[in-house]
């Protein structure tokens, strides 16, 4: 099985968020928890999902990672504009704001 | 343009104030998001990418001076400098917090304008052709019905979880400048024998998966009736529309299941229980909104401008401009502009808060204060005298407003696409930028001509790219951005839905492909004054096909 | 199941029958088409009242003729999504004259109530949550665009009326100017002159 971590949108901004292994929600997709195995995956969604329901988050979704030296990286197209933000407008969205 | 009055200004009001108080019971937990969705919907809020997305309505693309100058102001304090332009002629903003949303639309119900309605499965704003009111050609200002179908269409308590989203669009002339072939209902203007207005009456057009033409259901429906029919239709589509299937749900797959014959009849049954009601115009209400759409105090000018013409001589960039993008208005010394939001290697559609302010200023300036939004997703200025032309151009120029490629080949129409929409595939934007750069030069823009190019991210749609001279859809194959070509569409009176060419085109092939389609149709063309479509019309897809494949 | 009846959580007489053998109880009955259609003569010559309850794809154009004999029509809402029931229930208010119950069951939304009104319904199968929604669903607008079937003047109206009253008030001197039709002629050169 993959590597896969969770995202969703934050509910106040819309803001693109990562679940964390301590159940919190970051920014930041190197804070992503990564499941490695069908149980780690299952045990991330129960708790994405319960937040859901308590209106903290909205719509997560499972994606695929693959782990590398700086951490977990989307392996899918729509992912990866989602950690940088729009790719013609390249100064707004995430990156902008990191540099 | 229309005016709010006292009921207009309450309605809007009191909806703000209903969803301020559904965002509040959303935040503090009360609304889940399944129950908040289609609320939020119907006040424009998506949640895209990377935020939420308020699309804000231009009824019929009229817009004031001072709404303008409102929506650069949301863009600036709400948002992030700039607003997006879109096929039916709303606006935009792209990185709205929720929060700030009740305050958002405060501040356009200040300014006469609001949100409802455009997304969900309801009525959405009805479009209209951009040069309505100053074209020459038209039966009547379409805007008149527009504003009236806006009216009956707003929070309808039977029309508000049809099975899918619904578009009207009229068109007030022989020229179908408003798409109608491609519209849920399409409505085009003409008059009967005695000099009567009506319209004929299109339905089940649509793009997307399956796309559709519309189908007359009616020749003339006189306007007294226009309500009431529409009414009919509806009904009879909240009731028999497919449900099940979300790609089966638009009234177009209905039209087609059930047969243009019977579809009408069903239609018409309905009609006759309801004709001659509540929804019959009265006599004088026509005339009433007809007086807000009445024609600014032109002065009378001679058509003829030598002032004008010596410009022209004088100044080839000026005088490219006018070729391109100025049109003839039905006023003796007047004239129609488009001002492109497709600057070379630009976001198409998109429009900071100082250009908006810089076109704002400018409608005051030369115009009468208004300006309106076209389907290609430029903005338009609607009674420029011919002698003031020149000014308008340059003082567009200090803004990047002054592209002079309306309706040329770098006029192209895209999508969000994959940058910003959670629905999309692909990319659609860098296409577009890249093409626009490819084919960047002035000269070689004239000498191309008229072509509309449009490029969607995905299956629904969104750009039109179906009723396109060159249709381009993103696709994704196994995680790769590839692009799929259609060549014939149109979009106005002698709609067609595009051919699909062959095979898929990848991100470095696209632009590529684009410029061999040009190229054959250079080459194939009777002479310069026969367009795109016309060449495409008479040679057929085959010599594009050899061309585009020849390699492999 | 609780029942929100104008305005207030109210005391739901009615029993939902499913089966031939629960046709002869007592008190108010409810039961799906297939039943009256399949026990038509005996519901209808029934002592009590009778109710039916439609599906989603179930028009009142069925039950059009056994209307005079029925207390209520419930029109279920599969999903709250399946908007069908508000063309239901203005038709069987303003086409067929049903001046029974007309009531919502199913997956419904407190923030549906007002258009569930406007359309005819007068009662809503839901919870105490919906009971306290129903107050503010009413008042939220003060006046609405369209015609519909609970009988409120549209905006549209109300602006007649508004002039109407002030303008009896004013004398009128200036001459109503008629409409203008467009010259041939003009619009011919117009024609001509539009291909730039």
């Amino acid at each position: 099985m993959p590597n896969n971590a969770i995202t969703a949108n934050r509910l106040l901004d819309g803001f693109v968020i990562y679940l964390t292994a301590d159940g919190r929600w970051s920014e930041h997709l190197s804070d992503a928890a990564v499941a490695a195995t069908e149980s780690e995956l299952s045990a991330l969604q129960a708790t994405a999902e319960r937040h859901a329901r308590e209106g903290r988050v909205i719509g997560p979704y499972v994606f695929a990672v693959e782990v590398g030296g700086d951490g977990p990286l989307p392996l899918g197209q729509r992912e990866t504009l989602r950690t940088l933000g729009p790719s013609v407008r390249t100064d707004l969205g995430y990156q902008a704001a990191r540099s | 343009m229309y005016r709010y009055d006292e009921f207009d200004r309450t309605f809007v009001t009191q909806r703000v104030e209903q969803f301020r108080e559904q965002v509040a019971r959303r935040i503090g937990g009360e609304l889940s998001e399944d129950e908040f969705k289609p609320l939020r919907l119907t006040n424009g809020l998506y949640l895209q990418l990377h935020a939420y997305m308020l699309r804000v309505a231009i009824p019929y693309g009229t817009l004031s001076s001072r709404q303008l100058r409102q929506l650069a102001y949301i863009a600036m304090r709400y948002d992030r400098g700039y607003g997006h332009f879109t096929t039916r002629q709303n606006i935009q903003f792209n990185w709205p917090t929720l929060g700030d949303v009740p305050d958002i639309l405060t501040a356009l119900a200040e300014v006469e304008m609001h949100a409802i309605q455009t997304s969900g499965n309801v009525i959405r704003n009805t479009t209209a052709d951009a040069t309505a009111g100053v074209a020459g050609d038209e039966v009547a200002d379409s805007r008149i019905y527009c504003e009236l179908i806006r009216q009956w269409s707003t929070l309808h308590p039977e029309f508000s979880f049809l099975p899918r989203k619904f578009k009207i669009a009229v068109t007030g002339s022989g020229k179908d400048r408003a798409v109608t072939a491609a519209h849920d209902i399409g409505l085009r203007m003409k008059r009967d024998a005695d000099g009567g207005i009506g319209f004929e009456v299109l339905v089940g057009g649509g793009q997307g998966r399956t796309p559709i033409l519309a189908v007359t259901v009616r020749d003339f429906l006189p306007e007294q009736h226009l309500l009431s029919y529409l009414e009919a239709i509806l009904r009879v589509y909240n009731q028999l529309g497919r449900r099940d299937n979300i790609y089966k749900a638009r009234i177009k797959i209905l039209v087609r299941e059930t047969g243009t014959a019977e579809f009408a009849r069903l239609v018409e049954e309905e009609w006759a229980q309801i004709r001659d009601g509540e929804l019959t115009l009265p006599e004088g209400e026509v005339e009433r909104i007809r007086a807000y759409f009445a024609p600014p105090p032109y002065e009378t000018l001679d058509d003829a401008c030598p002032e004008l013409e010596a410009q022209r001589a004088g100044n080839r960039a000026f005088d490219a401009w006018v070729r391109s993008n100025v049109e003839a208005h039905k006023q003796p010394g007047y004239a129609v502009a488009t001002v492109s939001l497709k600057p070379h290697g630009g976001i198409p559609g998109d429009a900071t808060t100082e250009q908006m302010d810089a076109v704002a200023l400018i409608a005051d300036r030369f115009g009468f204060g208004e300006i309106r939004v076209t389907y290609k997703q430029n903005l338009l200025l609607p009674d420029l005298r011919k002698r003031d032309l020149f000014e308008v151009w340059r003082a567009l120029a200090a803004a990047g407003l002054a592209t002079a490629n309306s309706h040329r080949v770098t006029d192209i129409i895209a999508c969000p696409g994959l940058d910003y929409c959670n629905l999309a595939n692909a990319r659609s934007i860098p296409i577009a930028q890249m093409i626009s750069t490819r084919f960047a030069d002035l000269e070689r823009e004239q000498e191309i001509g008229n072509v509309t190019i449009n490029i969607s991210g995905c299956i629904n749609a969104c750009a039109h790219h179906h009723v396109a001279n060159i249709g381009i859809l993103g696709v994704d194959k196994k995680g790769k951005e590839f692009y799929q070509v259609t060549l014939g569409g149109a979009a106005d009176e002698t709609a067609a839905i595009g051919d699909v060419v062959g095979p898929a085109f990848d991100e470095d092939e696209i632009v590529g492909a684009v410029e061999t389609v040009v190229d054959v149709y250079l080459a194939e063309r009777r002479d310069a004054a026969e367009p795109f479509i016309d060449t495409y019309r008479r040679i057929g897809i085959k010599p594009f096909k050899e061309k585009l494949y020849a390699a492999r | 199941m609780p029942l929100v009846k104008n305005g207030a959580v109210a005391q739901d007489p009615w029993t939902a029958v499913a089966t031939a053998e629960e046709l002869d109880r007592s008190g108010p009955i409810l039961v799906p088409l297939a039943l009256w259609r399949e026990h038509r003569d005996r519901l209808a010559g029934r002592a009590g009242p009778v109710g039916i309850r439609l599906a989603s794809n179930e028009s009142p154009a069925l039950i059009a003729d056994d209307l005079d004999r029925l207390d209520l029509v419930a029109l279920e809402f599969p999903k709250f999504t399946d908007g069908r029931a508000y063309s239901y229930a203005r038709l069987l208010r303003e086409r067929h004259g049903f001046t029974g119950e007309v009531r919502a069951v199913g997956n419904v939304l407190r923030d549906q109530l007002a258009f569930m009104l406007r359309c005819g319904f007068d009662a809503v199968e839901a919870d105490a949550r919906a009971a306290e929604g129903w107050q503010a669903s009413t008042t939220a607008f003060s006046a609405w665009y369209q015609p519909a079937a609970d009988g409120s003047a549209p905006i549209p109206a109300r602006r007649r009326y508004a002039t109407a009253r002030s303008a009896a008030a004013v004398v009128r001197s200036e001459p109503v100017r008629p409409a203008r039709q467009p010259d041939p002629v003009e619009l011919a050169v117009c024609a001509a002159t539009w291909a730039y």
